[in-house]
């Protein structure tokens, strides 16, 4: 089993390596926390770290993310001005595939803005 | 030792696991000799506190004007990064060392209180300048706490108002002497090696007029006035 015969060998090894390295150190460090040093865990070191203050409530909180109504349009008009302006420069040169292809990419992203029209996100009220 | 073995220009470090337990295994003069030839001998406990007194991390913390000298100690100045302790953690978990850097109000104690119990063990404090240490010029005041070791185990105090980025390296190296000399095993082991010694200390509140408890009896009594 040479070099020769298995040239990605040294891969392999390289990867038993590193996960040696990276989980050596964590195998010793749990054992030297069970032999050696206890851990101690308490009500204060548990909870929720908020700069020194009395942690209210719980640190897995929901973030609203109605926002992403404003990310997915101004993905559709970024991407389209992107993809547009060079579309537009090289119209005339372009064969019908690859008309049909940009006309197909443009149809999905009046979709997302159709979407977004439907749900009334263009209405200003 | 064989010939042509590159010995001095090594730097070996050999460890006797059964030392820890049984003390010096070693003959000193054997030890001595080796050393000459570029191979220590050492304990497990010794590695163990050499390591981790050069990589004390202290947690981001200044509380008054005393954090202006602690500051300058980690820039390039002064550069306590030479002693491995320069990574200022902005996070309790990931610190073990506390500076009280500065004036404890009343109203600050019981979050550096809280501070110190969120720190992992093996953790250290330094009391930092005349306010930390005693109350200082504010030891008269209504709203400052005199002395943060009423609350929580202080382990090298700084006077000095404020006290210079030099009085900070040297509590440092008091405080890696201290942490060197901490044992592994046995009854006088360090603190953070007993199960039954406490990680966390009580957070005293703010009371209608004073902090409540006004001092925790087992860190920190009054000292008796001899007269």
């Amino acid at each position: 089993m040479g070099a020769e015969k298995h040239p990605y060998l040294f891969l392999l090894v390289f990867f038993v390596m590193a996960l040696g390295f990276a989980v050596g150190p964590l195998i010793l460090a749990a054992l030297w926390a069970k032999f050696v040093s206890p851990q101690k865990p308490g009500n204060v070191k548990n909870s929720t770290y908020e700069c020194g203050l009395e942690s209210k409530g719980d640190a897995w909180v929901a973030f609203k993310s109605e926002y992403y109504l404003y990310a997915i349009l101004f993905l559709v008009f970024d991407v389209e001005t992107i993809f547009l302006l060079p579309f537009a420069v090289a119209f005339t040169g372009l064969s019908v595939g690859a008309i049909l292809a940009m006309l197909i990419f443009v149809l999905l992203l009046v979709e997302g803005l159709a979407w977004a029209w439907v749900k009334g996100v263009l209405t200003w009220k | 030792m064989p010939n042509g073995f590159p010995v001095h220009s090594d730097y070996f470090l050999a460890i006797i696991r059964n030392s820890v337990f049984a003390g010096e295994l070693m003959d000193e003069g054997l030890k001595s000799e080796l050393t000459k030839q570029g191979i220590y001998v050492v304990k497990l406990e010794q590695l163990y506190n050499w390591g981790r007194s050069n990589s004390v991390w202290p947690l981001g913390f200044g509380l008054a004007c005393c954090a202006i000298e602690m500051i300058a100690a980690s820039m390039a100045r002064f550069d306590l990064s030479r002693f491995g302790a320069e990574v200022f953690r902005p996070s309790p978990r990931q610190a073990d060392l506390m500076i009280v850097a500065g004036t404890v109000t009343k109203k600050m104690a019981p979050q550096v209180v809280r501070l110190y119990n969120q720190m992992p063990e093996p953790k250290y404090v330094i009391a930092m300048g005349a306010c930390a240490i005693s109350g200082g010029p504010f030891k008269q005041g209504y709203n400052v706490l005199k002395g943060i070791d009423r609350y929580i185990p202080v382990d090298v105090h700084i006077p000095g108002c404020p006290p210079r980025p030099e009085a900070l390296i040297h509590a440092f190296m008091t405080l890696q002497r201290k942490i060197d000399a901490q044992k592994v095993f046995g009854p006088d082991r360090a603190h953070h090696f007993d199960a039954d010694k406490p990680s966390e200390f009580p957070i005293p509140l703010y009371g209608e007029h004073d902090l409540v408890p006004a001092k925790n009896p087992n860190v920190w009594e009054p000292a008796v006035v001899v007269r």
